[in-house]
């Protein structure tokens, strides 16, 4: 099995090159906001190892929210992200990229403050900059790009194959029907228009470093766990005490932001989501923010990793990373669906996960005991979650078209051509989702 | 508690209340104000129906919804008409992205619509809608449009409608599947109460001014009667009682005007069954979801409610498979009735707890469970009628039909047009990938346009208990779009504020 990984480098825009930047990345779309995959910059479809990227310029348009909790906003640049999922190494793959796309990269991160197009060792830059999620999640662990399009094409093969013989064989005839797919997939591989790859092995170094991580963690707390325990009286009523004094910030988005995001949406069955805010002032709240986020992360490289993270199925990969000193935060994600659906879907299903998370940040809906209200007041959560969205100038997606509940179904169609369903009613449910 | 006679009714148009059906002749009127003086006068003295409910049914109704503009040109000022949802401002044509959604796109795309695609010219002030018993619109009509009216409005457009019973066009029974509004607060809106799907919908999903199923005030204009004095006699906001509720008793009105290609649509499905009416009346029932007569595909009754009740009072549990149903069947798709949480929770105590956790919490799913829930939060109130002569589908399939124009004036009444119109017609409707399908948009509405990737959206696949789907392709496009807004139908005391505003319009800033 191939782990995926994750990448962000993150770099301050030079003073008065903002928009030449934004044009600069703006060249690399098809249509707003979508990259177009062999475009000359950074052509993404050679890298045959990239399931998302995206180039974000984060700014700071919420940060004088901040003021209602009696604080001084702080100074921010304008700061370029580009940033990825990938299967396998991190490392390996910022090579690979700095060497084929060496001279768009370049030109593009030349708008950064301390690159230099001539003299700069392009990896080592990149590496300098590199910011790690405090929690990832990956939709399906293991699942590569390659797998991805492999079993699409299988699906479409099997599908119109099934289509033609149905009639001639009878719905009813079942084991015939399944002999006849399966001797199809063998013709077709043998032909080469199919290849089925087998996983590759898993790497060991990353087996020991997850198995330390599921263990470790669960260890420490249980070590920690008296005090955990002791602390939670006080911990509870500080939530209370917060809880009933934070500001809630009612204002609405702007249409001019909406429309300005919205540009952006809705090209494919998928959307990207990139917003940035900051942290509620205090030890507490970034205290609790990344002890959820340190519980967010092992459940989603230990449970969540086949294909729903609680009761969502339709987000990709999704990251919070903590910027600027643990005063600000960042979230991106990729999902299906339009952004209505997603943070409707958000808030009926989970609305108490992202509770636990973002009401630690500034002008997040009032809560309730931390899983409770917050999400569910509808308008306020809506607004708050619009308002700090920044647009993304270029986003890649490796599979158009696809959405996360169409790779399991190829996946499970796969895995019936592999492993022979031992009854009737195992080959039926095979044939239906073809 | 408050009794069911407690209720605004009296300050409620009734279309928020009753469909109407008895007065099966109407006539729906787009207009634009040609002197906002005489539609002022014209206003104060219009005869629109409230929703109170009269010993013998009235003869005759008259309801009235403006879109912005005609809020705008009557004198509404920003500060009120800023505080209306952006959908209704900005309208249904406000950007690309928004006709990407809505699948208006292709042969649906506003360039190509009669009305509504440009917000100055063709989007009409105000949406007349007249009913009245068989044989008495002529006169109802002519009462309506009094000497101020003609001076006061200039007809853009009369949307045709006909009186076709229950059916819709294509000849199925269009009427049944409707939210029941809980006038009388019955039903809690915690979701630790709604497991089970729910037929019964707060009245803050429907009407402006009430919680909503999130036991929230939707955002509306609320005035502070301080700074505008004609606000005194307004509703007071609920929410806030400093301020007055322009929007109390009122809703959003979306209406699209929608061709249907009868003959189209019958000669597909008969070419698609060999010819063979029983065949084309099974693959016409799985693509609507319902026979013609209205009886939906699902045998399986909720306990405790009576069988007559049947046609809207079912859900989908158990045929997760849509072995009866079809997943994409339209009326599946347009209510999937889907509860909070999937399947039942039966256990108590501890048990029940347990389960309940895991659920939450997404332990123990089929790939394909719960990819819809809480349709609660996505209902419609529907009050379309249709147009068009009604073709039995014997007709429709002959080669030589005269050609005849078919289709409906979609209506339907929400407060919340992008949670509730917008993403049902998003989501549910237009979306190829709806509750884990692929290719497959709603087969009655779906444009047809592939997606990005090039991966069509023209099928229409029925499950079946022997395995393999039973798939039908290459579906043309059976209903086109040629027109749509949002309107803004107002309470009557909101009504009476508007036609009161002083000339040259300045209302908040006295």
């Amino acid at each position: 099995m191939t782990p995926q990984s994750t990448f962000m480098i993150a770099a301050t825009v030079r003073v008065g090159q903002l928009k030449n930047l934004r044009t600069l990345l703006a060249s690399m779309n098809k249509v707003p906001g979508h990259a177009d995959p062999d475009n000359s910059l950074i052509p993404f479809s050679r890298f045959n190892r990239l399931h998302f990227a995206r180039f974000v310029i984060i700014e700071a348009t919420t940060t004088h929210e901040i003021k209602e909790f009696g604080v001084k906003p702080r100074l921010w640049r304008p700061t370029l992200a580009f940033l990825g999922d990938i299967d396998g190494n991190m490392h390996t793959f910022l090579a690979e990229l700095a060497e084929q796309a060496e001279s768009g990269l370049k030109k593009i991160f030349s708008h950064c403050d301390d690159f230099s197009e001539e003299d700069q060792n392009l990896l080592e830059w990149m590496q300098a900059h590199t910011i790690n999620p405090k929690a990832n999640y990956v939709n399906w662990i293991g699942r590569t790009v390659k797998q991805i399009h492999e079993e699409a094409a299988l699906h479409r093969s099997l599908s119109t194959y099934l289509q033609k013989i149905v009639d001639d064989v009878g719905r009813e005839n079942i084991r015939i029907l399944r002999q006849k797919l399966l001797s199809h997939v063998e013709m077709e591989k043998y032909k080469g228009r199919l290849t089925l790859s087998p996983p590759e092995p898993t790497p060991t170094d990353w087996k020991i470093r997850n198995l330390l991580h599921m263990i470790g963690v669960p260890l420490i707390l249980l070590l920690l766990s008296p005090l955990l325990l002791a602390i939670a009286p006080f911990f509870a009523l500080r939530l209370r005490m917060l809880e009933r004094s934070d500001p809630e910030l009612f204002i609405r988005p702007s249409y001019e932001h909406i429309n300005e995001l919205s540009k952006q949406e809705d090209w494919d069955v998928s959307n990207q989501y990139s917003v940035f805010g900051d942290v509620k002032p205090g030890l507490f709240r970034l205290l609790t923010f990344k002890f959820i986020l340190l519980l967010t992360n092992w459940f989603a490289r230990h449970v969540y990793n086949r294909g729903f993270l609680a009761r969502i199925k339709t987000i990709h990969f999704a990251r919070w990373v903590f910027i600027d000193n643990n005063h600000r935060v960042f979230f991106a994600s990729n999902y299906d669906g339009s952004h209505e659906s997603y943070m409707d879907d958000f808030i009926n299903k989970v609305g108490w996960g992202l509770n636990l998370t973002f009401s630690n940040a500034v002008g997040y809906p009032t809560t309730r005991w931390i899983i409770k209200e917050g999400a569910q007041r509808e308008l306020a959560f809506k607004y708050t979650q619009r308002r700090h969205q920044i647009p993304t100038e270029v986003w890649y997606k490796a599979y158009p078209g696809l959405t996360a509940v169409d790779l399991a179904r190829n996946s499970r169609i796969r895995q019936g051509v592999e492993i022979r369903q031992s009854n009737d009613a195992e080959i039926r449910e095979w044939l239906s989702l073809i | 508690m408050k009794k069911s006679n407690d209720f605004e009714f009296d300050d409620l148009q009734g279309l928020l209340r009753f469909g109407y059906g008895k007065l099966t002749d109407s006539c729906f009127m787009l207009l634009n104000i040609a002197n906002v003086e005489a539609a002022k006068q014209w206003l104060k003295t219009a005869p629109i129906s409230n929703a109170v409910t009269m010993d013998s049914p009235p003869d005759t109704a008259l309801q009235i919804a403006f879109s912005v503009h005609g809020l705008r040109i009557l004198g509404i000022g920003e500060s009120i008409i800023s505080d209306f949802s952006d959908e209704f401002i900005y309208g249904m044509t406000r950007n690309e992205n928004c006709s990407r959604r809505l699948g208006d796109i292709g042969r649906n795309t506003p360039e190509r619509w009669e009305w509504g695609n440009d917000s100055v010219t063709t989007m009409p002030h105000i949406l007349l809608l007249l009913y009245a018993k068989k044989g008495k619109l002529e006169a109802w009509r002519k009462t309506v449009e009094d000497e101020r009216f003609s001076q006061a409005f200039q007809l853009l457009r009369q949307l045709p409608t006909s009186d076709s019973g229950r059916f819709e066009p294509f000849g199925f029974d269009d009427s049944i599947s409707q939210p029941t509004i809980d006038w009388t607060y019955r039903q809690s809106t915690d979701p630790h109460e709604r497991d089970r799907y729910s037929n019964l919908l707060a009245v803050g999903e429907m009407v402006l001014g009430y919680p909503n199923e999130y036991g929230q005030y939707t955002a509306r204009p609320l005035v502070d009667p301080k700074k505008d004095h004609l606000a005194t006699d307004l509703p007071d906001a609920e929410d806030d009682l400093t301020l007055k509720d322009f929007a109390r008793n009122g809703t959003y009105l979306v209406l699209r005007e929608l061709s249907q290609d009868v003959p189209g649509f019958w000669q597909f499905l008969d070419k698609a069954s060999d010819s063979k009416p029983k065949k084309r009346e099974q693959l016409a029932a799985s693509m609507v979801g319902r026979e013609r007569n209205g009886t939906p595909l699902i045998a399986e009754h909720i306990p405790g409610i009576l069988r007559k009740d049947h046609g809207n009072h079912f859900t989908y549990d158990l045929d997760a498979k849509g072995n009866h149903c079809p997943i994409s069947a339209h009326v599946r798709r347009a209510n999937p009735r889907t509860s909070d949480l999937p399947g039942n929770i039966t256990d108590v105590g501890i048990i029940g707890f347990i389960r309940r956790l895991a659920k939450i919490l997404g332990f123990g799913q089929k790939p394909e469970e719960d990819l819809v829930a809480s349709s609660r939060f996505h209902r419609l109130l529907r009050r379309g009628r249709s147009y068009g002569n009604v073709l039995a589908p014997e007709e429709a399939i002959k080669p030589d039909i005269p050609a005849a124009k078919h289709g409906l004036q979609f209506i339907c009444l929400v407060a919340n047009i992008s949670r509730q119109f917008e993403f049902v017609q998003n989501a549910w409707i237009a979306n190829s990938k709806f509750n884990g399908l692929h290719e497959e948009p709603d087969p009655l509405l779906g444009n047809r346009e592939p997606l990005m990737s090039g991966e069509g959206t023209d099928h229409f696949n029925r499950p079946d208990p022997s395995g393999p789907m039973r798939k039908t392709c290459h579906l043309p496009q059976f209903v086109a779009v040629h027109g749509g807004g949002y309107f803004f139908m107002p309470g009557l005391r909101a009504l009476k504020y508007i036609s009161a505003l002083p000339a040259n319009g300045g209302n908040s800033s006295s």
